[in-house]
């Protein structure tokens, strides 16, 4: 009862706040992450010249009110990217992950 | 009933038992001519003068809520018209104008007080900036005051002076008609108004979807059931996304929550409206003694109505910085509330590519001092079909041709505006 207890309080204040469970350096305030931003968003093929392809994803976003993949870098820490899922109307974290480690990160497509 | 000291003095001797509601509480009729979404101080605006400016018929509001329970009583009341770039600068100054007169237009005291605003230089740059930014709204008959650090601590002399200030003072750009207003009583104060011209306005009413006949919005499903319109208006900036997003549209638009605060009430200490120019900080005095104020976004995506400890510490590091005195005042409470931030920090007033669907949003965190002349405005685009001449630069295509209106240039990053 009481673990059971503990641990719902536990899982309260992971997702009252915005803390970061970097890989490397464990549960950290999001004071010490700089945010980058949805991490859907494809870059498209520098070798595409259509301009609205480009204003596209540049300008527009889902937005959503919902669970948002994104990324932030610990740059108060080991400054690593990562890609966080996170509830934007809760603030409530499900998954973080290295950013590089996922193979739809940006800019891949003209490099390989 | 019109309030005046004739029928407050009335209602008094009759003990005060025939006051009427100050507006209807409206049931959802099977069609409307035109219906606004949302019940902020924006779409009541734009549907007073939507029924006040032209001939369009039936004109409901609904509202998920309750009226003003959004942004508009969420904000730190701050109005002033100092902006420079397209539209933004003749705008802003027609929203000013209308402010000036809007107790009376209203019949409603909004408490407008233009106590003057001054936004602060801490750099030989930041001056010269402020001359430019001044000089533009001079040439659009607009006031504005450069003034050095020694005017400047004659009217604020509770600021750190001292040459080791961490931000010393250069100098500052006064606005003096600029001031607050009581953002609540701007919402009813218009909703009271729209009421006595004939508009509905439905609250706890919540748009679920739009229901279309081709390509065109014939009216919006409610969690009141079905009702149709022959033009449909969102104003529900910090949610402009979802409702967009419902008739299909993506938006050049983010949702950042931004936090606000007030002190305990104390004597009257500051009689201006002060901004950093240092840091993102701004603060004024509540008539019940309060210090408002407020400062950058939590910077990152949220719906949530509520920020984060680490950007209350920031804000207050900054109105420290600005003010050491500050420290002693105790926080009685603060907020957040939810921003329509566009990539490039301006507004959105425009038709979008649904047929009979029209836009009003994207206000970043400068909505409130918009609502006279955003109301004044979207009341003309949904009327007419087409932009108002102050408006023409608010529009979507702006993003995908190179005209993006960025005051503070940082680029399309959202949550930097």
């Amino acid at each position: 009862m009481k673990r059971a207890l503990g641990q719902w309080l536990g899982r309260i204040k992971e997702s009252a706040v915005v803390r970061i469970r970097c890989p490397h350096c464990g549960l950290r305030s999001h004071a010490e992450f700089s945010y980058g931003g949805d991490a859907r968003r494809q870059r498209p093929a520098e070798s595409n010249a259509d301009a609205a392809v480009w204003s596209d994803h540049v300008f527009l976003r889902d937005n959503p009110r919902d669970v948002h993949e994104e990324y932030w870098q610990h740059t108060h820490g080991c400054r690593v990217w990562l890609q966080v899922t996170r509830n934007t109307a809760t603030h409530a974290i499900s998954a973080v992950s290295i950013a590089a480690d996922k193979s739809e990160s940006p800019c891949n497509e003209d490099e390989q | 009933m019109r309030y005046s000291v004739w029928n407050l003095a009335r209602q008094a001797l009759r003990g005060h038992r025939h006051w009427q509601p100050a507006w209807r509480d409206a049931d959802p009729a099977k069609h409307y001519d035109v219906i606004i979404i949302g019940g902020g101080g924006h779409g009541l605006a734009s549907a007073y003068y939507l029924a006040r400016n032209h001939d369009v018929g039936r004109i409901a509001v609904i509202e998920k809520g309750w009226l003003g329970g959004g942004n508009t009583g969420r904000n730190t009341t701050i109005v002033r018209s100092n902006y420079m770039l397209g539209n933004n600068t003749d705008f802003y100054e027609w929203g000013m104008k209308l402010w000036e007169g809007l107790s009376q237009e209203l019949n409603f005291n909004v408490m407008l007080s233009q106590r003057g605003q001054f936004n602060l230089c801490h750099s030989d740059a930041q001056m010269d900036a402020a001359r430019r930014r001044g000089n533009i709204m001079r040439a659009h008959g607009i006031d504005a005051e450069l003034i050095d650090a020694s005017a400047v601590a004659s009217a604020l002399p509770y600021l750190d002076y001292r040459d080791s200030a961490r931000f010393p003072i250069y100098g500052a750009l006064y606005q003096g008609r600029a001031g607050t207003a009581r953002h609540d009583a701007v919402a009813w104060g218009y909703a009271r108004a729209a009421d006595q011209l004939g508009v509905d306005i439905i609250q706890n009413c919540e748009v679920t979807g739009y229901s279309f006949q081709g390509e065109r919005v014939t009216g919006v499903h409610t969690s009141r059931g079905h009702i149709g319109a022959g033009r449909v208006g969102i104003a529900v900036a910090g949610n402009t996304g979802r409702l967009a997003g419902m008739a299909g549209l993506r938006m050049p638009i983010e949702s950042h929550v931004l936090q606000a605060f007030v002190t305990e009430a104390v004597k009257p200490c500051l009689d201006h409206v002060v901004g950093f120019g240092a840091s993102h900080f701004y603060i004024s005095q509540s008539d019940k003694g309060g210090l408002v104020f407020g400062g950058d976004l939590d910077g990152y995506n949220s719906y949530a109505q509520r920020g984060n400890l680490p950007l209350v510490e920031d804000v207050i590091e900054s109105g420290v910085a600005l003010m050491p005195w500050l420290s002693r005042a105790r926080l009685l409470r603060h907020w957040g509330g939810v921003m329509d931030m566009t990539l490039d920090g301006s507004p959105i007033i425009a038709p979008t590519p649904v047929d009979g669907l029209y836009i009003n949003g994207g206000w970043c965190y400068g909505g409130f001092k918009a609502t006279p002349a955003s109301g004044w405005c979207f009341a003309h685009l949904l009327a007419e079909g087409q932009a108002h001449a102050l408006t023409e630069d608010f529009n979507l295509e702006r993003f995908a041709n190179g005209r993006v209106l960025d005051e503070k240039g940082v680029g399309p990053v959202a949550w930097a505006h």
